[in-house]
């Protein structure tokens, strides 16, 4: 490490074209403005949770400094007292040519407000790495900051370099073993520049859109999807001037790096640094907490491995990937699988069986006990035949004899588990309730905004609400403490994503069908765009239009039902015309319809209506529709302008009485002169609808025959008129 | 091997008017005194792919060129012509050929192709790989003479829009995306990035119109896709499109002849869901998409679509414009003379008057006659041409029977046969039409000279 260290400062130090050396800095965010991590993170800051029995950021803070980097600006909002302390009381306080300083903020919510804080202090004075605190790698930075430099000192815009890392999504889950979400990117293969970034977030549809001039300009250009982005930046200074320029940058990927490549103004260009044998990795979310678990363990991130980074406290690697403290207590019946940690102080009962799993410290783990692919952290207490599979146990976590906890589960701090008590698959219980009011836009971390320390406020909480619990017998078996978080609808189906169990192969066959069902979608979209697109004849132009028709259908008739919910609301809670009035428009606004279609819409509500009110009879029903007609006869009005509008009505009618409302048919006459009579339709209306009809097919003069009647005496009506103007 | 070769060799190509008419058709127009057709029938020769089907639109432009083919490549080539109506496209030419096709693979090329790429190269990485449809992609040539452009101006503005898009798998072999023309932003499927892991978006390939085809596929295709008119515009898009959810292949018997990937045996979901989590390598990304999830006798199937990448020293080059034209007369003369095949006949020495200079790059036609102090540079002038004397032909072509008078200055121009220029023409960057007469003393620039249809 020592050596690794010495050659990169001096390479730094001897750059002859540097004459003002600044030493290597880093900026280290300390929150990751998510909530991925929770409840655990209710209570502690994600960079302070152990793995592999060390906080994720002693490996980020030592990865840093084997790279050479000389000034670290630590940034923390999310409990930032915890960290500042434990910062204090750490090593890193204290080391020789690396210095930590914590920048604290109490109301940042994004990556970008961080910068924009860090940028008021003017701390930074040249290139910095930019990485957050839960971050694991082994890479050597030497070359990654050459290529930036020398990039740089040709073109003065080259101000960032990402590091990414060869990874191919599943092809089944489409996400990476780290359970981000896949990732599409275009690289210049020469240059390397980074042209287009794509991540999950605007996943929509089944195609990437490449701009042209992107093409054009490129001759050539790779499509990557099997890259994975660390998430270590090597930035220039204008970065941080660049948030501040743009105050709308929150996320450093979804704002920052596509707004620069969007931006062809001001022509900042990122570049990529791949990275092929050492090991880069940020903990996103349960997923990678346990697939970089799992790679530290295998020792993928050597030198930072557990016993190499805490030295004093002997930890020793036995065969098959198993790491044993010094002074565990074992049983000599208990069995322990590979790829195990057990740490200090830890007791294990008899014929306990662990594998895959990591232990911490001063645990006491009862007999018969099994343990698979789980994390248990500090001073949990396991009784006599517990079962645990790919779990997450916070500290002082106890289960009492016989619990079983299901794949997926989080016990945050202190729960305790009843006795036989099964928590349910990829449940997260906590002794903190879930808070009420979920955004789901919401990228705060649960701001600590008393200033009280997490772990104070979980004793208060503790205190405040286990009488309750153990009143109602708990949610977590007799004598259990704690809540299970409710998941919210539509979350649940991608709980198993990012959790920490493995995904059940049921879920991967739905996948697989699933995708070719979506497939087959896919390949006919393609055909009829192409379809369309490339033969440019009139013949196949069809099939594009129908679509066209297919959606604006699909449009009117959830705008009809808006419309009907609307109409029936104000039916029921007696609003006033003119608020109905009001709403049908706010509708048609945003449906984008014409009024015609609203005329149609209404008309088939309020007659819907009167067929639903009980009625015996026609004329019962008739007398419904009367009634209805002539209360809302305004709102109605208010949407017939001229005479198509009315003539829109009369076929909405008839429409209805062959379709939807057959009751109707009998009434057809009735209604029509009923609507005469309110002065809704004008005789004018009715008698070009009567024209118009006159040359149809004899099926649709049904309802023409049917009021024959009526309309022979508007027309005479309209000829005594006539006459009398005479 | 067996292999069918379809060439598409036009007929009376509208972008090349007036170098083309009834009596010429495009097919034989000559490149350095050679018809164009015998550039790619000579390729096909040397690569031993002897059965050929030369398509040409027009009953009579089918049998002008029959008779030259037969003239010329009798006991060599083994050769039918078939006449198709014009205005089909070239799927539409294929599709009325298709009763004809019997082999197992059908190489289908443009007439106008000159190139020295060779055909053999394409047929053996279709067979290699096993591939529904191979295409050749060669490197865009450089368009236009170093000096006179304004002829061709208007071309190269339009060639400059249209270019190809091409993704290519990370080993170059297979295409996995292609595009002409875009106006718009490309679109790439993400589901073929799923498959591949990265693709490689070039802009600086051309397809040249050179495919190899399995016969099945290909007539599957233009049964079913009845509107397809053109093979790169829908064809191959449509081929490639659809390359992971094969539905040209979806109606035949699963045990047909040409099982185009790995037929997989029934796997249950255990063993399949095992061998993706282990991330065990298929042979290609296609093997992924091949097998059937539920372990069921499999219909789905996917084909490969492959290209062959010609090098980027290699010539190739469609004449499919006269911008076009001339640069090929120019560059086979030139740089690429290798093209020029031995049936090329150069015939007794021209009798050339005294003080005329012949530059480097020139091909003179047998019979020709010129007449004193006259310069020619890097031109080609045709069989039995009378030249006059002080007659100046640079950067030209002149066909077959053209008589030119005294003090003529010919630059960047193509002279078609028989036509008569008078003393003192001068040409500028024109194209004069088969059997036009340019009267004694006109300057022309720029234009396209020809007689009225009749």
């Amino acid at each position: 490490m020592g050596a690794q260290k010495k050659g990169a400062t001096a390479r730094v130090s001897e750059d002859p074209e540097e004459l003002a050396r600044h030493p290597l800095q880093a900026i280290l965010l300390a929150d990751s403005f998510t909530t991925k991590f929770r409840p655990i993170t209710l209570e502690r800051p994600k960079v302070l949770l152990p793995l592999v029995n060390i906080p994720m950021i002693n490996y980020t803070l030592a990865w840093l400094e084997s790279a050479g980097v000389e000034e670290v600006f630590v940034f923390c909002c999310a409990h930032s007292k915890q960290v500042i302390d434990y910062l204090e009381s750490s090593e890193w306080s204290s080391q020789p040519n690396f210095s930590v300083t914590t920048i604290e903020s109490h109301n940042s919510i994004s990556a970008g407000d961080a910068l924009r804080l860090i940028y008021e202090r003017n701390v930074i004075h040249g290139d910095f790495v930019l990485i957050s605190g839960d971050t694991v790698s082994n890479m050597s930075l030497t070359q990654a900051l050459q290529e930036h430099k020398d990039r740089r000192k040709k073109d003065a815009n080259a101000i960032m370099t990402m590091v990414v890392k060869q990874s191919k999504p599943s092809p089944i889950t489409q996400q990476s073993r780290l359970g981000t979400d896949e990732l599409f990117m275009a690289i210049n293969p020469v240059t390397k520049q980074l042209l287009y970034y794509e991540d999950k977030a605007e996943y929509s549809k089944g195609f990437i859109s490449l701009d042209k001039t992107l093409i054009a300009d490129n001759p050539s250009v790779i499509l990557h999807n099997d890259k994975q982005d660390c998430y270590i930046d090597i930035c220039s200074q204008e970065v941080l001037s660049l948030f501040t320029d743009n105050f709308d940058y929150q996320h450093l990927r979804r704002h920052f790096v596509k707004g620069l490549l969007v931006d062809d103004i001001m022509g900042y260009k990122i570049f990529t640094h791949e990275i092929h044998s050492s090991y880069a990795a940020r903990i996103d979310n349960f997923r990678s907490y346990d697939t970089i678990s799992k790679d530290i363990i295998q020792r993928w991130t050597y030198p930072f491995v557990p016993d190499v980074l805490c030295g004093s406290s002997a930890i020793k690697v036995e065969r098959q990937g198993t790491y044993r403290a010094s002074d565990v207590t074992l049983s000599r019946s208990a069995q322990f699988g590979s790829f195990t940690f057990i740490g200090q102080g830890t007791k294990i009962g008899n014929d306990t069986k662990i594998s895959h799993s990591v232990i911490g410290e001063r645990c006491t783990i009862g007999s018969n006990v099994t343990i698979e692919g789980s994390y248990i952290w500090n001073n949990v207490t396991i009784e006599d035949g517990c079962q645990l599979r790919n779990a997450i146990v916070c500290d002082g976590v106890i289960l009492k004899s016989g619990a079983v906890l299901q794949p997926g589960v989080i016990l945050s701090f202190k729960v305790v588990v009843g006795q036989q008590f099964v928590v349910p698959a990829y449940s997260k219980v906590s002794l903190l309730q879930q808070p009420t009011q979920q955004d789901s836009d919401e990228e705060l971390e649960y701001a600590d905004s008393t200033s009280g320390t997490g772990e104070l406020r979980s004793d208060k909480l503790n205190g405040d609400i286990a009488p309750d619990l153990s009143e109602t017998a708990s949610e977590l078996g007799t004598g259990g403490v704690g809540y299970i978080w409710t998941v919210f609808e539509g979350a649940y189906d991608e709980e198993w994503r990012h959790s920490v169990a493995p995904i059940p192969t049921d879920k991967l066959v739905k996948l697989m069908l699933d995708k070719d069902e979506d497939e087959e979608l896919l390949t006919q979209d393609g055909n009829v765009i192409s379809a369309s697109r490339e033969l440019k004849t009139d013949s196949d132009g069809n099939g594009s239009e129908d679509d066209g028709n297919e959606d604006s259908r699909d449009d009117y008739v959830s705008f009809e039902k808006e419309v009907e919910a609307t109409f029936l609301r104000a039916v029921h809670e007696n609003v006033k015309v003119d608020l109905a009035v009001l709403e049908v428009n706010a509708l048609r606004l945003s449906y984008n319809m014409a009024s015609v279609d609203c005329g149609g819409a209404i008309f088939y509500s309020m007659m819907k209506l009167a067929v639903e009110s009980p009625h015996n009879s026609a004329s019962e029903l008739h007398r419904n529709a009367a009634d209805i007609v002539t209360t809302w006869q305004k709102l109605l009005k208010s949407f017939l302008h001229d005479i198509d509008e009315e003539i829109e009505v009369i076929l909405k009618f008839e429409e209805m009485c062959l379709e939807s409302a057959k009751e109707f048919a009998a009434l057809f006459p009735q209604i029509l002169h009923l609507l005469y009579d309110k002065e809704i339709l004008q005789e004018d209306a009715i008698l070009r609808w009567a024209d118009e009809k006159e040359g149809a097919d004899e099926s649709d003069k049904v309802f023409l025959k049917r009021s024959e009647k009526f309309i022979q005496w508007l027309r005479e009506a309209e000829e005594e008129e006539d006459d009398e103007d005479e | 091997m067996d292999f069918q070769v379809v060439v598409l060799a036009g007929g009376n190509s509208k972008n090349l008017t007036p170098l083309v008419s009834k009596e010429l058709p495009k097919p034989l127009l000559p490149v350095a005194n050679c018809p164009v057709l015998n550039y790619v029938l000579h390729q096909l020769e040397q690569s031993n792919l002897k059965d050929l089907i030369v398509v040409v639109e027009g009953e009579d432009a089918a049998l002008l060129v029959g008779a030259w083919i037969s003239g010329t490549f009798i006991d060599r080539l083994h050769v039918e012509i078939a006449a198709v109506p014009e205005d089909i496209g070239t799927a539409g030419a294929l599709r009325a050929i298709s009763h004809h096709l019997t082999a197992k693979d059908i190489l289908v090329v443009s007439g106008d192709l000159v190139s020295d790429v060779p055909p053999g190269a394409l047929a053996a990485t279709h067979r290699r790989h096993d591939a529904a449809v191979t295409t050749m992609l060669c490197s865009i040539p450089v368009s236009g003479p170093l000096e006179s452009g304004s002829s061709g101006g208007k071309d190269k503005a339009k060639k400059l829009g249209r270019y190809n898009i091409i993704g290519l798998d990370p080993s170059k072999q297979f295409l996995l995306h292609i595009a002409t023309e875009i106006e718009k932003d490309a679109r790439i499927s993400k589901r073929i990035l799923h498959a591949v892991g990265q693709m490689e978006m070039r802009s600086d390939l051309m397809d040249a119109h050179m495919y190899a085809f399995k016969r099945s596929v290909l007539q599957e295709v233009l049964d079913v896709k009845d509107t397809f008119q053109s093979l790169k515009e829908d064809v191959l898009p449509y081929l490639v499109r659809s390359q992971l959810k094969s539905e040209a292949l979806l109606n035949r018997t699963p045990q047909g002849e040409e099982n185009s990937t790995e037929k997989v045996s029934s796997q249950n979901n255990q063993a399949f869901i095992s061998r993706i989590l282990a991330n065990a390598s298929t042979p290609s990304f296609h093997g992924i998409y091949s097998e059937n999830p539920d372990g069921s006798s499999s219909t789905r199937k996917t084909h490969k679509c492959c290209v062959y990448i010609a090098s980027s020293s290699s010539y190739c080059v469609r004449l499919n414009s006269i911008q076009a034209f001339m640069d090929i007369n120019r560059d086979v003369t030139g740089d690429a003379d290798h093209l020029l095949s031995p049936n090329n006949i150069i015939g007794p020495s021209p009798k050339l008057g005294t003080k005329t200079t012949v530059g480097p790059n020139c091909r003179l036609g047998e019979g020709s006659e010129m007449g004193d102090k006259c310069q020619v540079k890097r031109s080609i002038i045709g069989r039995h041409c009378r030249i006059g004397s002080h007659v100046k032909v640079v950067n030209s072509v002149v066909m077959n029977h053209v008589t030119i008078g005294d003090g003529c200055i010919i630059q960047g121009s193509v002279i078609c046969s028989n036509v008569q220029l008078q003393e003192r023409v001068e040409l500028k960057d024109c194209q004069v039409g088969a059997g036009f007469v340019v009267t004694a003393g006109s300057e022309y620039k720029a234009e396209s000279l020809a007689k009225k249809e009749k």
